[in-house]
């Protein structure tokens, strides 16, 4: 980055972080550029990625991504307020794909692969007889299937029903701990590279 | 016909692309969808684009609280469209990538977008920390629970749970904080993972149905 990038990246930087004390001009000056600047950058992306290179360079003969290119056009119509129904064509060809391809991939990833790699280890090839392990994977086998029964709402949670539904909850929240916890990791490491650019790039104080 | 064309869109492709997993010479199908999905996707963005101008445009018109900062974002969207759409100061010819060295697109992207978005997140780690306070109080089993995986998780992370655990005997290994983060991760984390994994299949599959069947057709707005 050259100098006049790294004054700006700091600038910016600091500028977010200005909202630490309180909402202020600086940070409304840098969020504002975000925003104008990622709609602008993802716009750019998919223009060149999608656009130009997977259709225009690549399949403009094929008639199916033109029927996509007239669709996505359809779409547009959206800012004119007295067409703008017809831009429900696109979102409904998007709604029935999305349907039909996901529902079937859903069906064979989410749910079939997914039940049988939680009863493999207790019964396939990946078996294995040692006490420890069979112990863990009855964890498995158990918090998934209790996690699941947590979800069926259809029936009053009392009872048996209720208890494996209360052991489903106790492992959604051992997820859940374990999701932030690796969460605020991410962000502290976000925070690091953040004030090593500060120190290191920015004021050169760091070596 | 403003609400049924749509559906019928929706019913046909729906079915084509369910008939194409059982029906070789259709088989393909998906797969072109999904490329007709990219491509209307750019359109949507710009359309998003569309939008932004359009909202900030009326608040520069009526003055509206902060207005000035409305320029800055459409100033920041301008910029950024005329410097990846135009390339800018590319060095190659138009297939050259908008990420090539040089180009006025990357420079931005690496002096302004990328220091800018991971600022955002990294401030999240405050705002985290912060709720976490509020939050993490063992008020109860459920919460107590979360609390602990929570910890093990963060202290199985940094040598300090590694420090504090390393006087135990082998035969306890599994008790050390790292050896029990790693088991939180491989089997009571996974296995509330799959549930939740599982019951969203369940979920897609049958709104996925219902989509197809033309039962749920909130997506079609209201009449008009």
């Amino acid at each position: 980055m050259d100098h006049f990038g790294i004054w700006l990246a700091a600038f910016l930087t600091l500028g977010i972080y200005s909202f630490l004390y309180r909402d202020n001009a600086w940070y409304k000056l840098s969020e504002s550029i975000f925003i104008g600047i990622s709609a602008g950058y993802w716009v750019v992306i998919l223009f060149w990625d999608n656009f130009y290179a997977k259709f225009w360079l690549q399949r403009q003969d094929d008639p199916m991504l033109w029927v996509g290119a007239a669709l996505g056009f359809l779409m547009l119509l959206r800012l004119i307020p007295k067409i703008g129904w017809i831009a429900r064509w696109p979102l409904a060809f998007i709604d029935g794909a999305t349907a039909g391809l996901w529902g079937m991939n859903f069906l064979a990833s989410n749910i079939m692969v997914q039940t049988k790699a939680t009863i493999m280890p207790l019964m396939g090839p990946a078996f294995s007889g040692s006490i420890g392990d069979l112990l863990s994977n009855l964890v498995l086998v158990g918090g998934t299937f209790c996690g699941l029964i947590y979800f069926f709402f259809s029936k009053e949670h009392k009872g048996a029903f209720g208890n494996a539904a209360r052991v489903g909850i106790w492992t959604i929240m051992i997820t859940f701990g374990a999701m932030f916890g690796y969460t605020v990791m991410s962000r502290m490491s976000l925070l690091i590279g953040r004030i090593d650019f500060l120190f290191r790039d920015w004021l050169g104080l760091l070596k | 016909m403003r609400r049924e064309i749509p559906l019928a869109i929706t019913v046909f492709v729906g079915f084509l692309l369910i008939i194409s997993v059982f029906f070789p010479p259709v088989e393909t199908l998906g797969e072109d969808f999904s490329l007709s999905f990219d491509i209307i996707a750019v359109f949507a963005f710009f359309l998003g684009g569309g939008n932004l101008i359009r909202i900030h445009l009326k608040k520069l018109a009526r003055r509206e609280t902060d207005w000035m900062f409305s320029i800055v974002t459409l100033g920041g969207f301008i910029l950024m469209l005329t410097a990846g759409l135009l390339k800018i100061g590319n060095p190659g010819d138009i297939a050259t990538s908008v990420n090539t060295e040089g180009m006025l697109f990357e420079s931005i992207y690496r002096s302004v977008f990328v220091p800018l978005g991971a600022t955002m997140y990294a401030l999240l780690a405050f705002f985290v920390a912060s709720a976490s306070y509020r939050a993490f109080r063992a008020k109860n089993r459920e919460a107590t629970i979360l609390l602990v995986a929570a910890f093990i998780i963060l202290m199985g992370s940094t040598p300090l749970g590694a420090m504090a655990t390393s006087w135990m005997p082998e035969s306890l290994s599994i008790f050390e904080i790292p050896n029990l983060a790693v088991w939180i991760m491989s089997y009571a984390n996974l296995a509330g993972q799959r549930a939740i994994i599982i019951g969203i299949g369940l979920g897609v599959v049958s709104m996925s149905l219902r989509l197809i069947l033309g039962v749920e057709r909130s997506y079609l707005g209201k009449e008009g």
